[in-house]
């Protein structure tokens, strides 16, 4: 039986019941969880938030929140909060079990196979993670395989969609065509940091076009942010300079986020006009898409 | 100290076009010291900035490259710079939109140097 028919409604409303009684008590935790596994995510939400805002340091408390982002789709800050519980509780099996999820979806194999062999050894009864751990093990040992396999059984709905969603064949190579680094070196994603278009590879040659792009749709919200609260105006770029790249990040459209790496010696000023002739590539081929 | 190193935040504001800088503790997002921050929430940039640099620094180990040495955040009435310093420590300015921003790295890249 689905467990969202196991959770009655009467079940629900007597946790809501037990929290009001006591709302320092710790059954916000089953009750978010419950609303998740009902769907009512935005109430889950509101569950969480309120918890935390009392057990702040609560690994639990941050593990659940994660799982309601996911579902919510915010990979993102579902993987902060992850991070968090983990920085609480380094043994923690749900925190572990998502960030190993979330690292399998863009790809990153071995760090999904460290964490949910964390997982695995911190519960080793946990739902779907031994499972996991033999999918990535086998996904691992055939080069190129982590494209096509299926993902392992996922902690959030929302991540599964997003894996779904995100497989190759959903990437258009055709967005950058004729531009310098169309294949590497340019990424277009949506605002929730899943990649539409692109490529970006690192210096050793590995993919690594969608786990950049699920960063950077945090670093689209933090610009907007601290434009907007520091009273900028809209935000147009934010350009970084490492020891061995540059990178140009901008908005092609108010939906969408256009990553521009190229090596050091090429300086922020050559790449602002490189995104300049892209983003309008990008504009176009989102028209064409729409 | 302390007057050193708003000493060494002052050689930032006097770049024409830079409103205010400060030192700033990357990992908490908060003030250590800041210069002629008139009319800016000292405590907001400090978080702001932290954050954004944090998030590129997560993008840019995930790329497999090293962590951002500037990050300049452009925007249409203004702009955030910053520079990692030493240890924990963050240097940022909060510029006009017309700024030489060259002029403004080289401080900023300066001050992380001297600011221990």
């Amino acid at each position: 039986m689905p467990w969202e028919d196991a959770v009655s409604i009467e079940d629900i409303r007597v946790l809501t019941g037990q929290l009001a009684a006591d709302p320092s008590s710790l059954v916000f935790l089953p009750l978010g969880e419950a609303l998740r596994r009902r769907g009512q995510l935005e109430a889950a939400e509101k569950v969480a938030l309120a918890g935390l805002t009392r057990y702040p340091e609560l690994a639990d408390a941050h593990d659940l929140l994660a799982r309601i982002l996911g579902d919510r789709g915010d990979l993102e800050r579902a993987f902060d909060e992850w991070d968090i519980a983990l920085r609480l509780d380094g043994g923690h099996a749900g925190a572990h079990k998502g960030i190993g999820f979330l690292y399998y979806v863009a790809g990153e194999l071995p760090k999904a196979l460290g964490h949910l062999e964390s997982a695995l050894a911190a519960d080793p009864g946990a739902e779907g993670v031994a499972a996991a751990v033999a999918r990535v093990r086998e996904a691992l040992a055939m080069p190129g395989a982590s494209d096509a396999a299926s993902p392992p059984p996922g902690p959030v709905a929302g991540a599964q969609t997003a894996a779904e969603t995100t497989g190759p064949a959903e990437v258009s190579r055709a967005v950058f065509e004729g531009l310098e680094g169309a294949q590497d070196g340019l990424l277009l994603l949506d605002a929730q940091g899943l990649r539409v278009g692109g490529g970006l590879s690192s210096p050793d040659g590995t993919p690594v076009g969608d786990a950049v792009a699920a960063h950077l749709a945090g670093v689209f919200r933090d610009a907007e942010r601290a434009a907007r609260l520091l009273s900028l105006g809209p935000w147009s770029s934010v350009a970084a300079e490492t020891s061995d790249a540059n990178l140009f990040l901008c908005a092609p459209t108010p939906e969408s986020l256009l990553l521009l790496v190229r090596d050091n010696s090429v300086p922020i000023g050559r790449l602002a006009l490189q995104a300049e002739r892209a983003s309008e590539a990008a504009r176009r081929w989102l028209e064409g898409a729409a | 100290m302390k007057a050193d190193i708003v000493s060494a935040l002052e050689s930032i504001t006097r770049v024409r076009g830079v409103r205010g800088a400060m030192i700033v503790s990357a990992e908490e997002g908060l003030v250590v010291a800041e210069s002629s921050m008139e009319g800016i929430d000292g405590a907001a940039v400090a978080a702001l900035a932290a954050g954004v640099v944090a998030r590129l620094a997560r993008a840019t180990e995930a790329a497999g490259r090293t962590a951002p040495a500037f990050v300049h955040l452009r925007a249409g009435a203004g702009g955030l710079m910053a520079v990692p310093g030493r240890g924990d420590l963050l240097v940022v300015a909060v510029t006009d939109p017309e700024v030489n921003v060259g002029l403004v790295r080289l401080e900023l890249r300066r001050v992380a140097e001297d600011v221990a």
